[in-house]
């Protein structure tokens, strides 16, 4: 096929730039016949597959690896990223990702190790468990530990059924089928409580932003298994009246969970046990950095009081005179008694060593000082905006600040038009519309990882963007992006008629 | 400390800036009493290359699928995985990026999602697939809450030859959610189809049958969806080794209705259990009971082909209590390491991989039946198999990590304190084994069991 140079691979932007459209990898003309794989072991053996041999076209292509590999490049091109610039995701955590931690991972001695090799030949990786567990039991000041859930929302999993185990054995399961939550919470938080068979009932937002005590303290009652509470909350508060909502569950005999997503404001700072935190989760791939990768892997080990901490799940790591021993079976725990199991092998082993590796590069100094600089970060931003954007609430926030859409509403701007907006000025967008309780919210989360030079200048685009609304450009607004690879796409077309995979056009 | 930009100026002007003296002024919030000072027994921060050390020292205490012969499976497996795999997964764009909540400008990992979901749908023969799971066991799990949701049932029938991890986690799910399980005994390596049916009844909501199953044997799982359909129940097929659908019929041609499976074994390395890549596929009409991510095509304003994350209503982002899974997150690495080696690989070298792990183990149970008082008990395996060896199974591995052979799971551990199991070996091949790998397993086994002959002798 013989074309002009003007129909050569069409552009993002229709320019003959760098960045170019991509088809699917399904579209892509076959070019080779794939990875090479030594197959003189083929030749004269039979098979033994029952009569179950797979007799269609799979459908696969078959592509050559400088194709392949032109393809993936070309897709990534189309991604923002940390390592590219500032990512203000609020509740995400998004921070720098340390290249040292992905070498780590990927040691021989970790990343080629099986969950089922004999014990014997892994005292290595049992080790580096048990240290890990040790890091994080010392930081929140809590004495147990299940390393095994895969993310935060796995590990509220396992913390509501620890809570759940530990009522049962004291009889109580069966009377306590609340589970009190504030409707500031993350979504997981209600959706894990009703999985697991408790009625939700939502306790109100004051209007400073925190889980209201008086409302909460109507509904504690000894019908209540436990209370759900993010701290810091999800409008980047810290809540003041923790240890009073921690007395009052454990009065009536209930327990405290708290969704830990914010631990970066806290560690090194704030123990969660000094604040009556029965059992919390710990976002690994967000606190301790480690690749998000596109929204997984996660990891989310969960801290636990005394008192739940005889139920937490197997597998776990115990150390002995002999050295390590991983307990895999109910039978074999022991004094303990596990509710069960979580997940087919002993947690997600690679993101304990990336996590791991963070954790010694800052050490116990550099941790407080994550804190210090993710809430300095934070509020340094709310400081300089709150003059042309408008916040909620009064005082300092911890690591993450919060403004509402009351300076968009006057010119029908929408958060969403200002969040694209931000997209050609060459950032990615902050967290909107969550949490729900606040209008049109914005959650700007920096972390620790951005210079002063970096906010500055993310700040000076803010305040740019907050003059032009009241100029009366709306089209700046509902018109972005422009400067991305895709304009705005329409979400309700993609659910009302559901294409979720590519077919050969016949 | 070296991540962290800030001097001591730079912080004593941001305070400035923020109107108050000290730092501890922005944590006024938290009660004095929980303040901590200090954290004694914590070290202080390390250079790299002191991290890399103490890492380094610990990773070498570990003996690893690359120092000796390796053979061991049971839901994880040790294959090759092309460099461009890790060089590509490793780009800042894919590997620092966050879940696509602003389409436009993370495209990249949107379109590798829509592509991760056809292969998987293609390589089940199922209509549908979601964005990934956090690994096969979780995936399993899921299923069955699901084939609850569609049936309205409370009872699931779980089949012997299920991997007991993965048996574990849908007793533990199922136990706290409310949900009844029966259990099917495994009396011998293969898994007993019409049993299996007879626990089928009004109340049944699906049958969980893996294959091949934990002892390797392959199941033609077409009677049995059949039956299970006859009494509206749902069929949930488990895969744990992926490859085998290079050459293995697809359970989607056996009729079953969700396919479930683990992924590790395309493009992610062993890592001691995770992270790993739960596969989930399923038929179009109950998409929208499927949990986890889904990504969807659709156009932007221009009318360009985009895609977005869709059909989130079923989540937790917006139904919170009335959710039908908790799951908020994919294994999106995993996912994309998945789908760049499967495009690497492509129909042929798919079909290829698939055929020399078959053989490997063909010719692997070929040298191991050769061993005295050896005997292979799978008729019809994949790339994994069971042997019954004369004495305690545990205790061979054991003797034969002294050679320096990885030689399979004991029975033991995987089915603790079932005696049938004691003497039950699961020994997997794949392409990373050499001929010379199978010739050595077989001679060091021969010499271990004759050790244990002659003490035997001894005592006797």
């Amino acid at each position: 096929m013989v074309e002009g140079i003007l129909s050569l691979p069409k552009t993002f932007t229709g320019n003959r730039a760098l960045m170019l459209e991509e088809p699917l990898i399904f579209e892509r003309q076959s070019s080779g016949g794939g990875v090479d794989i030594d197959d003189k072991v083929l030749d004269g053996k039979t098979t033994r597959l029952g009569e179950l041999e797979r007799e269609d076209n799979i459908g696969l292509p078959d592509l050559s690896e400088p194709d392949v590999v032109r393809h993936f490049v070309r897709l990534s091109q189309k991604n923002y990223a940390i390592d590219s610039g500032i990512f203000p995701l609020g509740s995400c955590t998004m921070k720098h990702n340390p290249r040292l931690n992905e070498k780590m991972a990927r040691l021989d001695g970790f990343a080629d190790i099986h969950p089922l090799q004999p014990t014997s030949t892994v005292s290595g990786a049992l080790a580096l468990m048990d240290m890990l567990a040790h890091w994080l039991k010392t930081l929140t000041g809590m004495p147990g530990i299940a390393l095994s859930p895969k993310a935060g929302a796995h590990g509220e999993l396992c913390g509501l059924m620890t809570i759940g185990s530990a009522l049962e054995a004291r009889g109580e399961r069966s009377s306590r089928t609340r589970v009190l939550v504030a409707d500031s919470a993350h979504g997981t938080n209600p959706a894990t409580a009703a999985l697991l068979g408790f009625d939700v009932t939502a306790i109100p937002t004051t209007p400073d932003g925190r889980m209201d005590v008086e409302a909460f303290g109507a509904e504690v009652d000894k019908s209540v298994a436990a209370v759900m509470l993010t701290n810091p909350n999800t409008c980047g508060l810290f809540e003041r009246d923790c240890k009073r909502i921690a007395d009052d569950i454990h009065e009536i005999g209930g327990y405290f969970y708290c969704d830990g997503a914010n631990f970066n404001a806290m560690i090194g700072k704030v123990r969660p046990s000094d604040l009556g935190v029965d059992a919390m989760h710990l976002n690994l791939h967000k606190s301790c950095s480690t690749p998000h990768g596109g929204g997984g892997p996660g990891s989310g080990p969960v801290v636990f009081s005394e008192a739940l901490t005889p139920y937490i799940p197997v597998p776990f790591v115990i150390r002995d005179n002999n050295g390590y021993k991983l307990v895999e079976q109910i039978e074999d725990a022991g004094e303990s008694m596990p509710f069960g199991r979580l997940a087919g092998f002993h947690g997600q082993m690679g993101m304990f060593v990336r996590a791991m590796a963070w954790l010694m590069s800052h050490g116990a100094d550099g941790l407080r000082q994550v804190a210090e600089d993710a809430v300095l970060n934070a509020n340094y931003i709310m400081s300089r905006l709150q003059d042309v954007m408008t916040t909620p609430f009064e005082g300092p926030c911890m690591h993450e600040a919060i403004f509402d859409d009351r300076f968009l509403k006057a010119y029908d701007i929408e958060t969403l038009d200002f969040a694209k907006a931000m997209i050609d000025e060459g950032y990615h967008p902050m967290t909107i519309y969550f949490p729900l309780t606040v209008s049109g919210a914005m959650l700007v989360e920096p972390t620790e990882s951005e210079s002063r030079a970096s906010l500055d200048l993310f700040i000076d685009t803010m305040r740019h963007l907050a003059s032009i609304v009241q100029s009366g450009k709306k089209d700046l607004f509902t018109k972005a992006p422009v400067y991305a690879p895709r304009r705005r796409l329409d979400d309700t077309a993609a659910a009302r008629n559901p294409v979720l995979r590519w077919h050969k056009r016949l | 400390m070296r991540y962290l930009p800030h001097t001591n100026a730079d912080r004593r002007d941001m305070l400035d800036v923020i109107g108050v003296s000290s730092v501890d002024d922005l944590f006024v919030d938290v009660p004095p009493e929980a303040h901590l000072e200090e954290l004694v027994d914590l070290p202080h921060a390390m250079s790299e290359l002191e991290v890399e050390r103490v890492l380094g020292q610990l990773a070498d205490r570990n003996i690893s699928a690359r120092n000796w012969p390796f053979f061991i499976g049971g839901g994880a497996y040790f294959h090759h995985i092309p460099a461009s795999v890790d060089h590509l997964i490793q780009r800042s764009e894919f590997l620092t990026a966050y879940t696509p909540y602003q389409p436009e400008i993370a495209q990249g990992t949107l379109h590798y999602l829509f592509e991760f979901q056809t292969q998987v749908a293609m390589i089940t023969g199922m209509e549908v697939a979601n964005a990934s799971m956090y690994d096969g066991s979780t995936a399993c799990s899921e299923a069955v809450l699901m084939a609850h949701r569609v049936t309205r049932r409370p009872k699931a029938v779980l089949s012997g030859g299920l991997h007991p991890h993965y048996r574990a986690v849908c007793e533990t799910l199922s136990r706290f959610s409310g949900h009844t399980i029966v259990s099917a005994d495994c009396h011998g390596v293969a898994e007993d189809v019409t049993a299996l049916a007879n626990l089928v009844d009004d109340e049944t909501a699906c049958v969980v049958v893996q294959t091949p199953n934990v002892f390797g044997s392959l199941t033609n799982l077409s009677n049995l969806a059949e039956s299970a359909h006859e009494k509206g129940a749902l069929l949930i097929a488990v895969i744990p080794e992926i490859i085998s659908l290079g050459l293995v019929k697809p359970p989607g041609d056996m009729g079953a209705d969700i396919v479930v499976g683990e992924g590790q074994s395309v493009g992610n390395s062993l890592q001691f259990g995770g992270p790993y890549l739960g596969l989930f596929a399923t038929k179009g009409r109950f998409v929208r009971q499927m949990p986890g991510r889904l990504c969807g095509q659709t156009v932007d304003e221009e009318g360009k082909r985009g895609f977005v994350l869709t059909l989130s209503a079923r989540e937790q982002h917006i139904r919170r209590e009335r959710a039908t899974s908790n799951i908020c997150t994919n294994s999106g690495l995993c996912c994309l390491a998945f789908t760049i080696h499967m495009a690497l690989l492509g129909e042929i070298g798919f079909k290829r991989l698939a055929a020399v792990n078959h053989a490997r183990a063909v010719h692997l149970a070929d040298c191991l039946a050769e061993v005295p008082d050896v005997e292979v008990l799978t008729d019809s395996f994949f790339n994994e198999f069971t042997l019954r060896v004369p004495g305690d199974g545990a205790q061979i591995i054991e003797a034969l990590v002294g050679m320096q052979i990885f030689g399979g799971i004991p029975g033991e551990r995987l089915f603790p304190g079932a005696l049938a199991c004691k003497d039950k070996i699961i020994v997997a091949a794949t392409e990373m084994n050499s001929d010379e790998d199978c010739e050595i397993y077989a001679d060091r086994l021969r010499s271990v069991l004759q050790v244990n002959q002659q003490e035997r002798a001894a005592h006797g």
